[in-house]
C-alpha cells in the first residue's frame, strides 16, 4: 500500500521521497555508491593533483593533448578463422569497413598451444583462430598488406613466435624491422598463467626469459615495437572485478619493468613501449573510473618507483576488449546494445585501441557479418554521436571524481598486499590472484543465479519458449583445412633440410647455453623454414612442457 | 551416505575454464563429490578416470570446439561397457549442441545456466540411474 501511494504522491509533486528499490547501492567491485555527489565529496580533493591536463602528469584525463580530436582511437577488431586465405579476405574487408589496426589471432587450438595443425585433432584446427604453421602462413595472411603500413597487434605468446615470423617477412617485403609497428599483446605470461592458460607452452621462467630477450631485442632493433602488453583482460574474463583487474595488472606491470632494469635495461629506454590490455564490461562508471585510475596510478608507479625520466615512460596507454563473460547466448541480438555501450565507456576512458565483441561470440567465433556490426558499433560511435568532440567528458563531475579515487584506493591496496607476499611472481606462485579471482567469479554466478544481478534475456526478461532464433554461423571447412596440414608437410619436407636442421639446431644451442638472444635465433629458425611446432619444440627440450596448477 | 560423484573435465587444448571451476564450486557446495581434471586432457584418458573413480556423471566443459570430441569420448566410454552419463556444458552452437546429443550425451548447458539447473539435472539423471543407489545425497 505504502508502495503505491508514493507512486501516486510522486507523480504530483517532486518533493516525495520513493523507496529506494535497493538497501545498497555498490559498483561490481563493491564500492558503496551515494544517492547524490555533491561538492561535498570534494573537499580535499585538488584539481591540480590529481587530474592536470592531459598530456600532463598524472594523465588522470588523457596522454594526449587532443586526444581523439586529433586522432581517433584505433578501431582493432579481433580477427583470426580457418586459414590464412580467410584471414587475408576477412581483412581486407575490415580495412575497407574502418578498421584502423590490425588484431591477429591465430589458432587457439595449434598456435597458442605450440603446435603445428597437423599434431591436434583435426576437428579444433582453425576453429578460434587462424592456423599458422609457418613464415609462409604469414606471408599469405598479408599478401597485398605492407607491413610499413599496419600496426599489428599479435597476440602472440611467449616466446613470440609470430612477432619472428614476422620479422622475416618484413625481409622478404623488403622493410627494415625499425619501420615495423605494433603490439605483442600476449606476452604476459603471468596472466596467462592465473587465468588464461591457453598460452601456456613453458613453465613460467621459461616465458620470462624469453621475454626478456625479446624486450632486448624490440629495444636494439624495433624502436616502434611494443614487446610487452600487460593484460589485465584474462584477469576479468576470468572473474575479476574492475578493481582486481587494476591492481594485479599493475603489479604483474611492477614486476616486469623490476625484471627488465635486472636484465640491464634502463627504464626510459622500454618503459615507453609498454602497454596495457584491459577488459571493459558493463558497469559504466566504474570502468571509467578504472581507466582514469590506472593512468595515474602507472604514472605515479614509473615516476616516483622506478625513477622514470622521460614523460614517455609516465603515459599507461591501453587497448580494450569488451567482455565475453556478459554477452548472453540467450537473445544473442541484445549483445550489440551490451557491446555498444561497453565501447562507449572505453571512449569515455580514453582508450588508445578498442575491440568490439560481435553479438554472436557467445556461441561461436564472428562471423563476417558479425563482426561488420560490431567495426560500424565503431564507426558509429565515432563519427555520428559528437562523442569525441571533448577529451575527459566526464572528468570533473563529482561523482566520477570520487569513484576514480575510490577505484585507486582499492587498487593500491592490491598492489600492497602483493607487494608485502614479495611481488607477483610470488603472490602467483601462491595461488593468491587465482583464489581471489576465483572468489570473484563464484560470487558473481551467485548473484545471477539469485537474480540479485540482472542479466536481460538469461535471468530476466527470458524469450518465450520456441522463440529463441539463433543467427547463421560460418562454420570451418574441413578442406581448407586439409589443405592447410598438406602445405605445411610440404613445406617440411621441400625446404633446404641443412639450413632448417642448423638454424634449429642453433636456437637449441643459444636457449640451452644463455650465450645470443632467443627472439633472433627464432627469427633465423623461420627465415630457414622451420615450423612452429619444431621451433616451440626445440624450446620445450630445454624449457619443459608448461603445466600451470589448478586451483579453484 | 553415498555422495554423488562427477568428474568435470577440460579436453583438446582449449584453456577457458572460469565456466567450469564456478560448475565445480557449485557442485561441490551442493554436497556432491567433484573431480576436477585439469587441462588438456584426452578423451581416453578422462574415460579412464571417470571408470577408476566410479563416478555417476562426466561433466565436460567446451569453448573452441571440444564438444566435436565428445562422441569419440562416447565411444570409448560405451567401447569399455560403461553408462555413465555425460553432460556438456560451455559455448556449443545449437545445432552441433543436438549433434553431440544424437550421439548419446545426456545434456547440454549453455552459457547462462544457472548452477541450480545443473545440480537438479545431475541429481535427477543419477536418480534414473542407479534406483537402487543410497539417494541421501540427491534428494537431499
Amino acid at each position: 500500500m505504502d508502495q503505491v501511494t508514493d507512486k501516486i504522491d510522486t507523480e504530483c509533486s517532486t518533493s516525495i521521497t520513493v523507496a529506494e528499490g535497493k538497501k545498497e547501492f555498490k559498483t561490481s567491485s563493491g564500492i558503496p555508491l551515494k544517492r547524490i555527489y555533491t561538492s561535498e565529496d570534494m573537499k580535499d580533493w585538488d584539481e591540480k593533483k590529481a587530474l592536470g591536463l592531459p598530456a600532463e602528469y598524472p594523465y588522470t584525463r588523457g596522454v594526449y593533448p587532443t586526444m581523439y580530436r586529433g586522432q581517433i582511437w584505433t578501431k582493432r577488431l579481433l580477427m583470426g578463422h580457418q586459414t590464412p586465405e580467410v584471414w587475408n579476405k576477412r581483412q581486407k574487408e575490415l580495412i575497407q569497413g574502418g578498421q584502423t589496426g590490425i588484431n591477429f589471432i591465430p589458432c587457439c587450438n595449434t598456435f597458442f598451444r605450440g603446435y603445428d595443425s597437423d599434431e591436434v585433432d583435426k576437428e579444433l584446427v582453425g576453429t578460434c583462430g587462424t592456423t599458422i604453421d609457418s613464415l609462409q602462413d604469414v606471408e599469405i595472411c598479408y599478401d597485398g598488406i605492407h607491413l610499413d603500413q599496419v600496426t599489428s597487434a599479435l597476440n602472440d605468446p611467449n616466446p613470440c613466435t609470430m612477432l619472428a615470423m614476422y620479422c622475416g617477412l618484413a625481409e622478404r617485403q623488403g622493410i627494415p624491422l625499425w619501420k615495423l609497428q605494433g603490439t605483442c599483446n600476449q606476452t604476459d605470461s603471468i596472466s596467462h598463467w592465473i587465468a588464461c592458460q591457453q598460452m601456456i607452452r613453458f613453465p613460467l621462467e621459461g616465458h620470462l626469459r624469453c621475454l626478456v630477450d625479446l624486450a632486448k631485442f624490440c629495444t636494439e632493433n624495433m624502436p616502434r615495437w611494443h614487446p610487452l602488453s600487460v593484460v589485465g583482460q584474462h584477469m576479468g574474463e576470468g572473474g575479476a572485478t574492475p578493481v582486481q583487474e587494476l591492481g594485479f595488472a599493475l603489479s604483474s606491470a611492477l614486476f616486469y619493468v623490476s625484471e627488465f632494469i635486472k636484465a640491464g635495461l634502463d627504464v626510459d629506454s622500454f618503459a615507453p613501449r609498454i602497454s596495457f590490455f584491459f577488459n571493459v564490461r558493463s558497469d559504466f562508471f566504474e570502468e571509467v573510473a578504472k581507466f582514469r585510475a590506472c593512468r595515474r596510478m602507472w604514472a605515479n608507479i614509473m615516476k616516483e618507483r622506478f625513477g622514470a625520466k622521460k614523460s614517455e615512460s609516465w603515459r599507461c596507454r591501453f587497448h580494450v576488449q569488451t567482455t565475453g563473460v556478459e554477452l548472453s547466448q540467450k537473445q544473442p541480438i541484445n549483445n550489440i546494445a551490451r557491446s555498444s555501450l561497453q565501447t562507449l565507456a572505453a571512449v569515455f576512458s580514453g582508450a588508445q585501441s578498442i575491440h568490439t565483441d560481435s553479438y554472436d561470440e557467445a556461441l561461436w567465433t564472428p562471423t563476417p557479418e558479425s563482426q561488420r556490426i560490431a567495426l560500424m558499433t565503431q564507426n558509429i560511435i565515432a563519427e555520428e554521436t559528437g562523442v569525441t568532440g571533448v577529451v575527459d567528458p566526464l572528468g570533473g563531475s563529482y561523482f566520477i571524481e570520487s569513484l576514480t579515487d575510490a577505484v585507486e584506493d582499492k587498487a593500491w591496496n592490491i598492489i600492497k598486499t602483493v607487494d608485502q607476499m614479495g611481488g607477483m611472481l610470488e603472490a602467483v606462485r601462491k595461488g593468491y590472484p587465482q583464489n581471489e579471482i576465483g572468489k570473484s567469479a563464484i560470487e558473481r554466478q551467485k548473484k545471477i543465479d539469485s537474480g540479485e544481478r540482472t542479466w536481460v534475456g538469461v535471468n530476466k526478461y527470458t524469450a518465450p519458449v520456441g522463440e529463441e532464433r539463433w543467427p547463421p554461423q560460418v562454420k570451418v571447412d574441413p578442406e581448407a583445412i586439409d589443405r592447410q596440414i598438406e602445405r605445411t608437410r610440404r613445406l617440411r619436407k621441400e625446404r633446404n633440410q641443412q639450413e632448417a636442421g642448423e638454424a634449429l639446431r642453433m636456437l637449441y644451442y643459444v636457449t640451452e647455453s644463455g650465450q645470443g638472444n632467443i627472439f633472433e635465433a627464432m627469427v633465423g629458425a623461420f627465415k630457414a623454414n622451420c615450423t612452429h611446432g619444431e621451433v616451440i619444440g626445440e624450446l620445450r627440450k630445454v624449457f619443459s612442457f608448461g603445466r600451470p596448477p589448478t586451483i579453484y | 551416505m553415498n555422495k554423488i560423484r562427477v568428474l568435470l573435465a577440460k579436453i583438446g587444448q582449449d584453456s577457458h575454464d572460469q565456466g567450469i571451476k564456478v560448475v565445480a564450486a557449485g557442485l561441490r557446495d551442493a554436497g556432491m563429490e567433484v573431480i576436477y581434471t585439469g587441462l588438456w586432457q584426452k578423451t581416453a584418458a578422462v574415460v579412464k578416470a571417470a571408470m577408476e573413480e566410479d563416478v555417476d556423471v562426466i561433466g565436460i566443459s567446451s569453448l573452441s570446439y571440444e564438444h566435436l570430441l565428445v562422441p569419440r569420448l562416447l565411444n570409448e566410454l560405451r567401447g569399455k561397457g560403461s553408462n555413465i552419463a555425460v553432460i556438456v556444458g560451455g559455448v556449443i552452437p545449437p545445432d552441433e549442441a543436438q549433434v553431440i546429443k544424437d550421439a548419446g550425451v545426456a545434456e547440454v548447458f549453455p552459457p547462462g545456466s544457472s548452477i541450480d539447473s545443473i545440480v537438479k539435472y545431475v541429481r535427477k539423471i543419477v536418480t534414473e540411474q542407479k534406483p537402487s543407489k543410497d539417494l541421501e545425497a540427491a534428494t537431499s
